[in-house]
């Protein structure tokens, strides 16, 4: 059970981050504040494929030692350039044959570390435009608080349904 | 991270600690109104995840973290915020009450979930033995650098990242549109003077 | 900037903007070898020049790096990064297959090297003039807060 709870820890307080997260998204009337819930959000996102990428004694995934040294004497050795393309290509067999074997060092698995990386970046600059579109709110509306944008909409939609009402009463009215 | 007794509970502690740090950072922005502190404690935020990204192996990410979370979000958070406002109206009644239910039941059917997710570290999971454990036994045949992640990001998955950095490119050119061709940008102002007299003296746009 | 209230802000700034060029440089080139890479090295990029336009101001970091020429080099790295995919396609290979670029027999390893530097080229100029564009439009606009106000 404590194993359990263990191996189960790290997630539980990654929900609760984004959770925290969330909950700024939802209370904040702020637009700047939401926004900067949703970047917790995001960050916790990333921290949990980033957990689920972690091997238990593993390194970063950049090859070193052993790994590395085996993997440059192969490509030095294929760089000569006189190999017959059947030579070579039973050179490049038997290396992968080797490698697949097995690696000298546990490395953690390096795919959700490119995927978030890139989100990461791509985060920021759909952030900018999240900001951007914020600060045209604020020149049209003077203020970036949601309940008082809200309030000033349906202030302009009242003025003019009545504006309609009363065109629509003068002109039944004169005809 | 390999090699040594204790090790393992050293990065345990490690986690332990920067978790805590990280919900208590991440509650004070949620009580904070000043935006100014809500703004440099997310990028605090971000620096003490991306200490954690090292313990969880992930060196990439957390330097795109540190570069990405702390430096540029910032500075684009502050630049936005000078030309809107410097503090959040509080929340008040039902909207404060009304999230949190909707975020605990969130988060309990979240942490539902997890009961079927493979354990932490566990290295049999479904996540680490696909794709993922291939290209690191392939990368140093078939690309012949030692970072996997760049031989990933360059060359197994160049096609995702060509669209990335396409994502990237209109993201920026979004933001040009919406705030910087109009005649309230300085950059207009600039090449304006720069024609009207070539040689103008430092430090005008202050 | 009238007063002298900025100058020591200005000094270590002068020292530490070169630094940090070069230092996104080598996390670029090096980025092979250890972490970092175009996307890294990219904002590091634009973390310099956004330095110098918070300490020395926004005009004078226009005039020498003016928004049109970020948003240049924002579009010259999208270009960059497909061209090479092209330039594979012309030689006969798949889109982005950089062991089609120089022909090779199996085993070599040039057409990924040189294929891996050259898209992270174009990551890093995509990524650094973009984030100089963006911020350069979000600090052009006209702030309605003074400085006193803060």
């Amino acid at each position: 059970m404590l194993e359990f709870i263990l191996e189960r820890g790290n997630y539980w307080a990654i929900i609760g981050l984004m959770m925290i997260g969330l909950y700024i998204c939802f209370a904040a009337t702020n637009l700047i504040k939401r926004l900067i819930g949703l970047g917790l959000f995001q960050t916790s996102i990333v921290l949990f494929y980033v957990s689920l990428s972690r091997v238990d004694g593993g390194t970063a995934p950049i090859l070193f030692g052993a790994d590395w040294k085996k993997a440059k004497g192969y490509g030095e050795e294929s760089h000569g350039g006189d190999h017959a393309a059947d030579a070579s290509a039973s050179a490049y067999d038997s290396a992968h044959a080797y490698t697949s074997g097995g690696l000298e060092n546990v490395y953690s698995n390096p795919l959700p570390h490119v995927l978030m990386l890139t989100a990461i970046v791509v985060g920021v600059a759909t952030l900018a435009v999240g900001l951007a579109t914020i600060v045209r709110i604020r020149e049209a509306y003077g203020t970036v608080e949601t309940d008082e944008i809200r309030e000033m909409d349906l202030d302009v939609a009242i003025a003019e349904a009545a504006d309609e009402a009363e065109e629509t009463q003068a002109a039944n009215g004169t005809v | 991270m390999t090699g040594f007794e204790g090790a393992n509970f050293a990065i345990e502690l490690l986690n332990v600690t920067l978790l805590g740090i990280l919900f208590i950072v991440a509650i004070a922005i949620a009580r904070l109104r000043s935006l100014f502190a809500i703004v440099m404690l997310s990028g605090i935020y971000s620096l003490i995840s991306a200490t954690w990204f090292v313990a969880l192996d992930a060196v990439d990410v957390a330097f795109t973290e540190a570069a990405v979370g702390a430096g540029i979000s910032t500075a684009l958070f502050l630049a936005a915020m000078v030309l809107t406002s410097r503090t959040a109206k509080a929340e008040k009644g039902a909207m404060k009450i009304l999230p949190l239910l909707v975020v605990v039941a969130t988060g309990a059917v979240l942490i539902y979930a997890t009961i079927d997710l493979p354990g932490f570290g566990d290295a049999m999971s479904a996540a680490n033995t696909g794709v993922g454990m291939e290209y690191i036994e392939r990368s140093k045949t078939e690309i012949a650098i030692p970072n996997v992640v760049t031989s990933v990001l360059g060359s197994y998955r160049g096609f995702d990242t060509l669209g990335e950095v396409a994502v990237v490119f209109s993201a920026g050119l979004a933001v040009v549109l919406l705030l910087g061709f109009g005649e309230r940008s300085l950059g207009a102002t600039v090449r304006r003077e720069d024609r009207a007299e070539p040689k103008t003296k430092e430090g005008e746009g202050e | 900037m009238n007063g002298d209230h900025h100058v020591i802000l200005r000094v270590v700034a002068k020292a530490l903007i070169p630094i940090i060029s070069v230092f996104g440089f080598f996390v670029h080139f090096h980025g092979e070898y250890s972490p970092g890479g175009g996307f890294q090295a990219g904002v590091i990029l634009a973390v310099a020049i956004i330095l110098y336009s918070l300490i020395f101001g926004i005009a004078p970091c226009m005039r020498a790096i003016t928004p049109g020429f970020a948003r240049t080099v924002a579009a010259f790295g999208l270009f960059l990064y497909a061209a090479v995919g092209f330039w594979a396609l012309a030689m006969g290979g798949n889109f982005l297959y950089y062991d089609a670029l120089f022909r090779e027999a199996p085993g070599g390893h040039l057409g990924q090297h040189v294929g891996i530097i050259v898209i992270e080229l174009g990551v890093l100029a995509a990524v650094a003039g973009s984030m100089v564009a963006i911020y350069y439009a979000f600090a052009g606009r006209v702030s309605e807060i003074r400085d006193e106000d803060w």
